[in-house]
């Protein structure tokens, strides 16, 4: 087997967790986090949306198959958003989408969900360090990322 | 029961209270019957009614079909089932209920797929949705035709997709993905399922974005996960299990299966039930502070 079609090695594997966060908490706690020079794994992607009412669950697919080992989905605690009812509309959907990714039988321990308001920057690095840590264990998502060259030897 | 339809749909043209009565005729070897549509009085002789009549006609009363909606204001054939997505679109806005005359048929069930037809209606040529049915008396009509039945459905959802669900649910979660990627990959995107139901009535589909390119669209595995997951989440909560996206796929992917799982959480987590009432909003546009959930942290 030639050196560029070897599976990387899954001992010194970095996951890449993307996290998808609304604009008004939970991005303002990881920006608190780093004010503050706290230390956390370097793995996570941050995207910033305005309100986790606007995360479509295409955005977690898509995150999938352009290759995250992890997705993150976090926004403002309940009550709390600055669009008064836009986290509120967002659990209704995850509600359905987490039973719905569990029932495709993708593992829950690579899509996470998570409440951390602008202040809580100990949660967001507890929370990026644990995420981190589980899908490190797991090794990179490749019945996801593989799917389409499994297609070609199947079909 | 089909000369009452008749008679009705007769009625309603001549008097002008409708321009067009949407229902089943017989094809040309009356081995299946096909949606018709009625728009002078001496034509309704072509009206017929049976367990053949398996589509969902409601189909028509959406904006995909511009043609249709010209002609005026319609009158639709419609078994219960058929009602509960006209009940759904007009909770969507999609129609108003005094813009349509519904003709409600009292149904004892119909065939699965119509070439199993062999001249009687038994239980196991019924699809699922016809033994768990509640709606076989139409529960939303402006007139109902045929003698009431008594018919009780069972408490606890039975038949094929439901017990297949609950195999499902028992396996481990690899299991799951070894089955759905087996059944996705034989997808081929034709879109049939987008295209015969009556709720994925958008004008311009996702799937036919490329600015950015949400899904993919040649036939590989990536693009049809995406592609399903995504039509089952927009059916979230809206989805009244018609069956008419299983009958039409030509690869025969058990799409009732991810439908119904989804209508069942609905069920649990917000108590709604698409279809018995066109005055409640779907679930999915609405939200309740008490939403229970054990999975965020």
């Amino acid at each position: 087997m030639s050196s560029h079609t070897q599976q990387p090695q899954t001992t010194n594997f970095e996951p890449q967790i993307i996290a998808f966060v609304c604009n008004w908490c939970t991005y303002a706690g990881a920006d608190l986090a780093g004010t503050s020079r706290m230390e956390y794994r370097p793995n996570v992607r941050i995207i910033k949306l305005p309100c986790t009412g606007r995360i479509d669950p295409l955005f977690i697919i898509k995150a999938f198959e352009k290759g995250a080992d992890g997705v993150l989905v976090s926004g403002c605690h309940p009550g709390d958003c600055h669009y008064t009812t836009g986290n509120y509309h967002a659990r209704r959907r995850w509600i359905a989408f987490k039973n719905l990714m569990d029932f495709v039988g993708i593992d829950s321990k690579r899509l996470h969900f998570s409440w951390v308001s602008a202040s809580e920057a100990i949660k967001w690095v507890d929370l990026i360090n644990n995420i981190t840590d589980e899908v490190k264990k797991l090794g990179p998502f490749v019945e996801y990322r593989g799917l389409g060259e499994r297609s070609k030897v199947v079909g | 029961m089909e000369n009452t339809l008749r008679q009705k749909a007769k009625e309603l043209l001549e008097k002008g209270e409708v321009k067009v009565v949407i229902g089943y005729g017989w094809n040309k070897r009356k081995t299946h019957t096909t949606p018709v549509f009625i728009t002078k009085p001496e034509d309704v002789d072509k009206l017929v009614s049976n367990p053949l009549c398996v589509n969902n006609l409601s189909l028509y009363l959406t904006r995909k079909f511009a043609d249709i909606k010209a002609f005026g204001k319609p009158a639709i054939v419609a078994k219960g089932c058929d009602i509960k997505t006209i009940a759904v679109l007009i909770s969507e806005s999609q129609i108003k209920r005094e813009d349509v005359v519904i003709l409600g048929m009292v149904c004892n069930g119909v065939v699965y797929k119509q070439e199993l037809w062999k001249g009687e209606l038994k239980p196991e040529i019924m699809p699922t949705k016809c033994h768990n049915c509640d709606v076989r008396n139409p529960h939303i009509a402006d007139f109902i035709i045929g003698d009431k039945t008594d018919f009780k459905a069972p408490d606890e959802p039975t038949g094929m997709v439901f017990d297949k669900i609950r195999e499902l649910d028992k396996k481990s979660g690899a299991e799951r993905w070894d089955f759905w990627i087996e059944h996705f990959n034989r997808c081929i995107k034709c879109y049939a399922c987008r295209q015969i139901c009556p709720l994925c009535y958008c004008e311009r589909c996702i799937a036919e974005k490329n600015m950015p390119q949400w899904i993919e669209t040649s036939a590989h595995l990536r693009g049809n996960l995406a592609w399903n997951l995504k039509r089952a989440m927009d059916l979230t909560g809206r989805c009244t299990f018609c069956g008419e996206c299983e009958r039409a796929c030509p690869v025969n992917i058990p799409l009732n299966l991810v439908n119904q799982k989804l209508a069942l959480v609905v069920k649990d987590a917000f108590g709604h039930k698409a279809g018995y009432d066109e005055k409640i909003h779907p679930p999915m546009i609405v939200f309740n502070m008490e939403d229970q959930e054990d999975f965020i942290k």
